[in-house]
């Protein structure tokens, strides 16, 4: 049984959440191999090469994968998937739009979103925002997976010695074209791989007022995440988003602000460590999932948050590795 | 231009579900069902696109058991101009769906389609992309801007890092996300309207499609329950206990 890995990139670094995918596929079979499909991506073919557990790299190398478009990848992906048992993505936006794409054309029944996986062929995944468990088992020849990040452990970026192995491209499909990204830039942690988070919800009022949740989070070396009401509200972007239909996360430390914790957005952070609430309203459903809560006036506990940070010496911003 | 939107019967956002005591799905008694959120919000889109002249006709397609129809009848009062209903007791997967939505898209001769998403009940976010795989048509999934010109579809996505632009030669499938537009309500007229207007019942072996279930569902459970914590008086003894308690400052 060997599986296929997909690596997530962006042509210069390999994406965190393909060592979790890799971790995964551990759970499956000693043989691991992860493609590379890029533009200029060397660098990315040798950052796969490294990871534990891999052993061999197929990498793709072509001007119709820089953008990871899934009309390119999928009849790359469907090209290998032969010699393979199952493919594993990583739950991202881009492992999301790929996945099923390429099971179409495979004829197999995609599993989305795994949490956990019992045998080669029997996966756990959730349903209803989170809020049921189900166990489903695959008969079919290939298993498609797209692997949600927080049910497995990130596999050692470091110690594997893989071999690189070049692979031709597939022909190249010009019915969707790319034309421009726009990414939020941020100097804080991704908010997928961040170890902290603080989110805002729409008690936060303003875009303005979510400085106050920034001042906060680079005390903490905290990413900033915000609730759905606060991005359909204009206070942030869409990457912010954490819930059922934006990131799904589990870092060490959430802190939820203004936040009333609807079904949705718990559905997104609910496997956190240590989940904080910060609401005023001390009947929001956030309460019955927080390990710490304050019910009080974001406006005066988040300086008071703020200052107390400050008192409390200076390891608390540096990222445990 | 042919639009064609499909709309699945979800259990109501707003239901708690419980999973039921054998373990072998959910409780769906006596539970309100709606139309899957992300399928008004690729519904709205179609209407909007028609009533800009851009859409000559918007198809409403919803696969399931009959009541169904009423989903399709709500679709229709959105503003679908008629509707299909591909009748099945059975359960449904995604790769069934996806397949009767592409022989129904080649019978219909189809340039656009656009679905929500995903469903709020199976979160598989899979039907768009396997559409798509399975036409060979390009694809743009989590749509958050539709411009349609000149044989073209321009796509605005919404992406794990911010936003990306596509643009895609039609024929194309495009799925919804939450900021495409805000869906409009069914008025009363419109209600009564949608009672008028045309909505076809078939099978998907009439379509040719089989739809047997590729996977096996082996329980359903409760995932494990957090415990509500401690009610603290500050922001100091927060600190305090996150330091010296849970150790994660």
């Amino acid at each position: 049984m060997t599986v296929l890995v997909i690596a997530e990139h962006d042509n210069r670094n390999l994406n965190g959440a393909t060592l979790n995918s890799v971790s995964a596929a551990m759970k499956l079979c000693s043989e691991i191999h992860i493609l590379v499909a890029g533009h200029h991506s060397r660098t990315v073919a040798e950052q796969a090469a490294q990871v534990a557990g891999v052993a061999k790299v197929r990498w793709a190398d072509c001007e119709h994968y820089g953008h990871s478009l899934a009309e390119n990848l999928a009849p790359l992906v469907v090209e290998l998937a032969g010699g393979y048992s199952h493919i594993l993505v990583p739950a991202t936006s881009t492992g999301k739009n790929l996945a099923p794409r390429v099971a179409a054309v495979l004829d197999v029944a995609p599993l989305s979103e795994v949490i956990s996986i019992e045998s080669a062929d029997t996966f756990v995944r959730t349903i209803y925002a989170g809020n049921v468990l189900a166990t489903v088992q695959s008969a079919d020849a290939i298993k498609v997976i797209t692997v949600r990040s927080t049910g497995f452990d990130a596999a050692a970026s470091h110690g594997g010695s893989a071999l690189i192995e070049a692979v031709e491209a597939a022909a190249k499909d010009d019915s969707a074209r790319f034309v421009s990204r726009e990414l939020t830039r941020s100097e804080r942690p991704e908010l997928s791989a961040a170890r902290r988070v603080i989110s805002g919800g729409r008690g936060m009022g303003s875009a303005d007022n979510f400085r106050l949740l920034e001042q906060i989070a680079d005390k903490l070396g905290a990413a900033v995440g915000a609730s759905r009401a606060a991005v359909d509200a204009g206070y942030v972007t869409n990457s912010y988003q954490v819930g059922q239909t934006g990131k799904i996360i589990a870092p060490e430390l959430y802190i939820a602000v203004g936040i009333s914790g609807a079904v949705q957005h718990l559905a997104g952070m609910k496997d956190s460590k240590v989940i904080v609430a910060i609401n005023k309203d001390e009947e929001a459903p956030i309460f019955q999932v927080a390990d710490y809560g304050l019910v009080g006036d974001l406006f005066q506990v988040l300086p008071e948050l703020s200052r107390e940070l400050d008192k409390c010496g200076p390891s608390r911003g540096e990222e445990r590795t | 231009m042919k639009v064609l939107v499909a709309t699945k019967r979800v259990v109501d956002s707003n239901v708690r579900v419980r999973v039921k005591a054998d373990g072998s799905g959910v409780e769906l008694a006596n539970v309100k069902m709606s139309i899957n959120p992300f399928d008004e919000i690729a519904l709205e889109e179609a209407v909007r696109l028609r009533e800009a002249g851009v859409a000559t006709e918007v198809i409403a397609v919803s696969c399931g058991a009959a009541a169904c129809k009423e989903t399709l009848r709500t679709a229709l009062a959105l503003g679908a101009d008629r509707g299909i209903l591909v009748e099945c007791d059975e359960e449904l997967q995604p790769l069934a769906v996806a397949k009767l939505i592409r022989v129904l898209a080649q019978k219909e001769k189809v340039e656009l389609i656009i679905l929500g998403k995903q469903a709020i009940d199976d979160d598989s976010n899979q039907v768009a992309q396997l559409v798509a795989g399975l036409l060979g048509w390009p694809q743009a999934t989590f749509a958050s801007k539709l411009g349609i010109s000149a044989g073209k579809a321009t796509v605005t996505r919404e992406i794990d890092g911010g936003l990306e632009t596509l643009e895609l030669n039609l024929p194309a499938v495009v799925s919804a996300d939450l900021r495409l537009n805000t869906p409009r309500y069914a008025t009363l007229p419109n209600i009564i309207k949608a009672k008028k207007k045309p909505l076809e019942t078939m099978s998907p072996e009439a379509l040719g499609v089989d739809v047997a279930p590729r996977l096996k569902l082996l329980k359903m459970t409760d995932p494990p329950k957090r415990q509500a914590g401690t009610k603290l008086a500050s922001a100091a003894e927060l600190v305090d206990r996150l330091k010296n308690e849970a150790k994660v400052i």
